[in-house]
């Protein structure tokens, strides 16, 4: 029971990491019907930037300060963010607007490689580490009702609260500011909103800054516990079940469905793993996926599908 | 002035249907063919056959095949490099356990192989449409990278999990040499290319465009979705997996699970975008741009003089590819079919153009 419960928490908590980096889909899809395939990218520039920077802006101002330097680090990324926002929006979004989904899809997989290429260029491809001080000592809690007690790694519990708080902020932004309501309107229909006077290409890129900002805390989160290299990219991968699990529209979607991966994941690999030869993580997730969408298309909370002829 | 179709009266239903209804038309495909298959053999060079011509017409075929899925039925589908995979792996298999196979008939098997797997990860798309679908067919990407890699099976219990092909031989000549290679791929890609042609343009491809312009409505009108969609993914896989069982025999010889890898998938998707979705040359076209644009990215900084660390010039070519998707979508986002196409029409009333 113990390690049932271990594995469940452990699950948890990954999913809460998916569900941070599922956000950032989420959020693009919403505002732009752009399907963001540059989201792992995204994550990683921004993660090689906040490790590298919080390298040299003591190195540069001669400060040994570790909380400074990450302070620092993380404004100077997100401008970063907010600067890659401004020219995709400007070089890539504004000349296909209306063109098909597919269109968009790979013009986002075109960026991708451009974003792999350019973060790598300007930051150098070696393994780097982001330490933002986060704990790093397991705790045992719930030792009255088992024996031993149930292992759960601070670390993890850090970053979901920080996630949960972050998707708690933005589900605020998104329903109670001025901003947050023309996001909505929007994503309900860019037509109507631009009539009614919203300028469509400022919403993009407050939006694409917004994903960006989610996938530096993402970057964050998953650099200082992995490490910042070219692989962190791939997490966007594992965090897509998780978007078309919870409904492409639906930012509560995003965050039950990576719980659900997470845990689906953890367990799957844990009791079923051993019996066909280990590693099935990474398809499993997308195989659930699968088998759910099959009995609802459009995932848990996304919006129905109406076909009118 | 050359390009016109004047005076070519069709005089019954048989010229009416000709896959090339123009003479000019006619007499391009003639030369195109006359060239690949006698010109190019005599002049080429073991590199230039070896390192682009080869892949380029594997790469093409594959092409093909996904045009089929994704721009003729508007399925978009993401595990094109899992369908070569099973029809590399499937051959091989064919190969290793039944010796005395001919060489072609374990090719053809490995496509019907992938066209089972197509199939089976073609029936959500009954249920699951547009970016779910797209998403969707990634678990295919990804259960065939973990079968390949971790059933010993599949791979005859070889140690290093890489498996390799003896000497080929077909119809009891040898197909050895990179010229031999090239004419044998050369004959499938021919032949399947032909094929694909006709199939878009009989009844079942009108079904599939029918149910890609809107499926309700096609349903509507009497077109079995579940028949169009399936045969879409069967007929699409078979082409990809034969492609990827060449890949395999012709072009690399030996090769591990990573040779079909997501980046194959994305390589191909690429192609048939930037190529023309719904056109079966533009599958030719997509392929060479993919093909050529590394061989250019990698000899440009030689010809200019500058010495770039591996490392780096791997990152630029990343760049500069990426950057050159984003531009073709944005100046053509039907891809080079159309500027084909638009080329012909300009040259048709060349050089009068009012």
């Amino acid at each position: 029971m113990g390690f049932f419960l271990e594995t469940l928490f452990g699950g948890l908590m990954s999913g809460m990491l998916y569900a941070l980096i599922g956000l950032g889909f989420v959020l693009i899809f919403k505002a732009s019907g752009v399907f963001n395939f540059a989201q792992g990218a995204m994550v990683l520039v921004a993660a090689l930037s906040m490790a590298r920077f919080s390298e040299w802006i003591p190195a540069w101002l001669g400060f040994e300060n570790l909380l400074l330097a990450n302070v620092l680090a993380f404004i100077v990324s997100a401008a970063l963010m907010f600067l890659l926002a401004v020219a995709v929006e400007r070089f890539v979004l504004r000349h296909l607007v209306n063109q098909e989904v597919t269109t968009l899809l790979m013009a986002t997989l075109g960026i991708s490689y451009f974003l792999d290429g350019l973060g790598q260029i300007a930051f150098g491809s070696s393994v780097y580490s982001i330490d933002v001080g986060m704990p790093k000592d397991p705790i045992f809690i719930l030792e009255s009702l088992f024996e031993g007690g149930v292992l759960i790694n601070l670390e993890d519990l850090t970053a979901a609260v920080v996630a949960a708080l972050l998707v708690a902020a933005l589900a605020l932004f998104f329903q109670y500011t001025g901003t947050g309501r023309a996001l909505r309107a929007v994503a309900d229909d860019h037509q109507a909103a631009q009539s009614i006077g919203i300028p469509l290409n400022r919403i993009w890129v407050i939006v694409w800054s917004v994903a960006g900002l989610v996938a530096l805390v993402a970057g964050i989160i998953w650099g200082s516990k992995f490490g910042v290299q070219f692989t962190l990219s791939t997490a966007a991968l594992r965090a897509l079940p998780v978007v078309i699990l919870g409904g492409l529209t639906s930012v509560p979607g995003a965050i039950l469905g990576g719980l659900i991966i997470g845990v689906g994941e953890k367990l799957s690999e844990v009791y079923l793993g051993s019996l066909v030869g280990g590693g099935i993580e990474i398809w499993f997730a997308y195989v659930l996926a699968l088998v759910f969408l099959l009995f609802r298309p459009q995932g848990l909370f996304g919006e129905k599908i109406i076909d009118r002829v | 002035m050359f390009y016109r179709e004047n005076g070519q009266f069709k005089t019954g239903y048989r010229a009416d249907q000709q896959i090339f209804p123009i003479r000019q038309d006619r007499l391009f495909i003639g030369l195109l063919l006359a060239a690949a298959f006698v010109a190019v053999p005599l002049l080429a060079s073991d590199y230039l056959l070896r390192a682009i011509l080869i892949p380029f017409l594997i790469l093409a075929l594959a092409a093909v095949g996904l045009n089929i899925l994704v721009g003729y039925c508007g399925q978009i589908s993401l595990g094109t490099g899992a369908f070569m995979a099973v029809g590399a792996y499937a051959a091989w298999n064919f190969g290793v356990r039944f010796p005395g196979m001919p060489l072609v008939v374990q090719i053809l098997l490995g496509g019907c192989f992938a066209t089972l797997v197509g199939v089976l990860f073609g029936i959500p798309s009954l249920r699951i449409r547009g970016l779910y679908l797209a998403v969707a067919t990634l678990a295919a990407q990804f259960f065939v990278d973990w079968a390949f890699l971790r059933i010993a099976f599949f791979t005859n219990y070889s140690s290093s999990g890489s498996v390799s092909v003896p000497p080929l031989t077909a119809f009891g000549l040898p197909v050895h040499t990179s010229l031999q290679r090239y004419l044998f791929v050369l004959v499938f890609v021919v032949v399947f290319s032909l094929l694909a042609k006709n199939l878009v343009r009989g009844a079942i491809g009108r079904q599939w465009m029918a149910i890609r312009d809107m499926d309700v409505a096609a349903a509507v009108i009497g077109i079995r979705p579940m028949y169009a969609k399936l045969t879409a993914f069967a007929v699409s896989s078979f082409i990809v997996g034969v492609a990827g069982a060449l890949w395999g025999y012709i072009h690399l010889g030996s090769w591990e699970p990573l040779a079909f890898d997501l980046a194959r998938s994305f390589q191909l998707l690429f192609m048939v975008i930037i190529g023309g979705l719904g056109s079966i040359m533009g599958g030719f076209f997509g392929a060479a741009f993919i093909v050529l644009v590394p061989v250019a990215l990698t000899n440009v900084p030689h010809w200019l003089g500058l010495s770039l660390s591996v490392d780096t010039a791997a990152h630029i070519e990343h760049m500069v590819f990426g950057a050159l998707i984003v531009f073709f979508l944005i100046a053509e986002p039907h891809g080079l079919a159309r500027l084909w196409s638009i080329g012909k029409e300009k040259l048709r009333i060349w050089p009068f153009p009012h």
